[in-house]
């Protein structure tokens, strides 16, 4: 075990990946010497070399697209994206080729590709860099979405990832970067790829988070309790697929569902998990699920940022609709 | 100022057509020397010349035998090659088993020339399946319907072929009108950074479905590529000894290092973009005419006639060949299976997900009520 920050682990974990099999490559706009603008590949280039940490020209369709071809050849591309809001010239490339040419193929082609994205707000950027784009690729059938909220998650959940024979979309809370932990770089206790885990217990609301809410969710939790409401905290961890199963039992034992993702709530995330669980465990529902989510508005000039962002207050106003408590609904009718 | 402005745009407005592509085989037959092609196909003599011909002539037969069966009601959509025999033949034919392909939805005659059965062509268009070959076998992927997306895979492939030090050459396979693409346009600067030895092979078949060439570009297409710091050749793509020598001269610089070269085959539709389509709408009848004078097939037979090397009796069993070609894709294409339901979840991911897995159990039970109730 060793300290380790949220961008180090994901470092450490590349080097593994790197080292473990020499099909791995990353590649991505100023991975080399830089080591990416949030020196996530430091020092990868000058070790691994770079014709294993390559430097791409910017386009991030041609990045996809060249990564395809390398896995076509027997490569298992590890690809950044420079920031969230960059990631849509590749969206063709994503969406119809990475996703689908396991399917098409009938399983003969495999895309072994991993897109690291460092996504969601709260950094004080400008435009096109503080973005929430996963619903896009939950929504597309043949990839696995992932996100982590730790040092050790993001170590463990890269190197899964990387060793995916499916096509992996890593997102990274770029606003938790920094954030310290200790790492375990052994495999050994990792959980599996697309598991859930309950990381706050409680009795009376369970609250599902992802990526950089979910320590924000975590501290709901604690202020819920000094107000004697019992949260359990979810880390979601795989967006898709979704752990139903461990977000199923909570519910059934809690009676109640918050959903909180940064990304705008129309057709998002917290729409199929409130949904799928209300099919699932219907009876079980002492109240309606409540989404706390970004607003159906573009992504804010920065100085907004807050008021776009769920936070503590946030949280807690969505449990206390949860809970039949005043809210800052109450008195609504429509 | 304005004078240079002005020159600058006389010269960059010459038409898609202004440099004549170089040509080896005239319409009419003729052999013509050419100074820096002509070592590439010194080897071709009459019997590799008749088995090019013999490809031609079978491709065009599978071609028009997928156009009846698409008009019969067997196949859903059949994109027709005709008149891009010679540009498709004579390419697919330089290269290795261990090259790549990566084509778009026409190259019908890349596939056969590939080894693929006309089996295989089948499903894809019967809509049985999404594709019909395992790509591994026969060193090409499945068409790709996304205009151009399969430019950056060829690259990216080639890129892979550096790393491993192998001499393989990727091909990406694309259109005229796929030179508007982003994706084309970002391969060529990935395959010059990373010297890739992949060739960019465009088909400028005049038709992006309505739009002409003309519409796009302002200068021959070839003439992009060295933009790009991509060395490029511009041929007769009727000419089939033209288009070897061109592919086996891009290949030649790619296997030893040289990096990425564009050609450009100059070719026509002359048929439909596919079946779908209705080009009486705006194709001009007398271009038309102009091309198929230039006939790929046809010149290569004169050729041959006027050298001794075809007759009737050998014109005779091509023809039976390639009648047998079409019979055996006819018959394929008939006694493919309908899929199983179920099969529409197989291979979503390597393995499948805990969400797919309910989801494909429910649609199960679905199906199992029909079932019970046929009882």
């Amino acid at each position: 075990m060793s300290e380790m920050t949220l961008a180090g682990a994901i470092t450490a974990g590349l080097r593994h990946a790197l080292e473990a099999d020499e099909k791995v490559v990353v590649m991505g706009e100023d991975v080399g010497k830089l080591g990416g603008v949030f020196r996530v590949t430091d020092g990868l280039q000058r070790d691994f070399g770079p014709d294993r940490v390559m430097d791409t020209p910017l386009a991030e369709a041609g990045i996809l697209g060249t990564a395809v071809g390398l896995a076509y050849r027997g490569y298992r591309p590890v690809v950044e994206i420079q920031f969230d809001g960059f990631i849509y010239p590749a969206f063709d490339q994503i969406v119809a080729q990475v996703a689908k040419l396991h399917y098409r193929t009938r399983g003969a082609v495999r895309m072994p590709i991993t897109v690291r994205v460092p996504y969601g707000g709260g950094i004080g950027a400008v435009e096109h860099h503080s973005e929430s784009p996963e619903a896009y690729f939950t929504h597309t059938a043949g990839l696995r979405v992932v996100t982590c909220s730790t040092p050790q998650d993001a170590h463990w959940m890269l190197r899964q990832a990387v060793a995916s024979d499916d096509p992996v979309l890593f997102f990274e809370p770029k606003r938790r970067y920094w954030v310290k932990g200790e790492v375990s770089e052994s495999m050994d206790a990792a959980p599996p790829l697309e598991s859930a885990r309950v990381v706050v217990e409680g009795s009376d609301v369970t609250l599902v988070a992802y990526g950089p809410l979910v320590a924000t969710a975590i501290d709901a939790a604690a202020a819920a309790r000094d107000e004697g409401v019992s949260v359990e905290v979810i880390d979601l961890r795989s967006l898709s697929p979704v752990d139903f199963a461990t977000v199923e039992a909570s519910v059934r034992s809690t009676g109640r569902l918050v959903v909180t993702h940064e990304a705008q709530q129309f057709g998002g995330l917290g729409a199929e998990i409130a949904t799928s669980i209300t099919e699932r465990c219907f009876a079980h529902l002492r109240s309606a699920p409540v989404r706390v989510t970004g607003h159906d508005v573009p992504y804010p000039a920065s100085r907004l940022e807050d008021h776009f962002l769920p936070d503590l207050d946030r949280l807690l106003d969505g449990v206390d609709r949860a809970m039949g408590r005043v809210n800052s609904l109450t008195g609504w009718t429509a | 100022m304005s004078s240079v402005v002005v020159g600058s745009i006389e010269r960059a407005d010459a038409p898609p057509d202004a440099s004549s592509p170089a040509q080896l085989l005239a319409p009419d037959g003729t052999r013509h020397p050419h100074p820096s092609l002509d070592r590439h196909v010194a080897d071709l003599g009459p019997a590799q010349l008749l088995a090019l011909y013999e490809d031609m002539v079978v491709v065009r037969r599978i071609d028009r035998e997928g156009v009846a069966l698409q008009r019969q009601g067997q196949l859903g959509l059949w994109p027709p090659l005709l008149g891009q025999e010679a540009a498709q033949v004579g390419s697919a034919r330089a290269l290795r088993r261990d090259d790549f392909v990566f084509t778009s939805y026409r190259e019908h005659a890349v596939a056969y020339c590939r080894g693929i059965s006309v089996d295989h062509f089948m499903p894809m268009w019967r809509g049985t399946a999404a594709s019909g070959w395992d790509p591994f076998e026969f060193g090409m992927a499945p068409p790709g319907i996304i205009i151009g997306a399969q430019t950056l895979h060829a690259t990216g492939y080639a890129m892979g072929c550096v790393k491993d030090g192998v001499d393989s050459a990727a091909v990406a396979y694309f259109g005229d009108g796929a030179t508007s693409q982003g994706d084309v346009n970002e391969a060529m600067v990935f395959a010059a950074t990373f010297s890739a030895p992949v060739i960019f092979f465009c088909q400028n078949n005049h038709w992006a479905i309505s739009e002409p060439v003309e519409l796009v570009a302002r200068r021959p297409l070839a003439d992009r590529a060295p933009g790009f710091g991509i060395p490029s050749l511009r041929v007769d793509g009727n000419d089939v000894i033209a288009v070897t020598a061109a592919m086996r001269a891009a290949l030649e610089r790619a296997r030893s290092g040289g990096g990425p070269t564009f050609i450009e085959a100059v070719t026509y539709r002359m048929g439909p973009h596919t079946t779908s389509d209705d080009p009486t709408r705006y194709v001009d009848p007398l271009e038309r005419e102009e091309w198929a004078a230039k006939d790929p097939i046809e010149r290569l037979e004169r050729h041959l006639r006027s050298e001794g090397a075809l007759d009737e009796g050998r014109r005779a069993r091509v023809d039976e060949r390639a009648d047998a070609a079409a019979s055996a894709m006819r018959r394929a294409c008939l006694a493919l299976a309908e899929p199983e339901p179920l099969a529409l979840f197989d291979h979503v991911f390597t393995e499948p997900t805990s969400w797919l897995t309910r989801q494909r159990s429910q649609y199960e039970a679905y199906l199992a009520m029909f079932e019970e109730e046929r009882r």
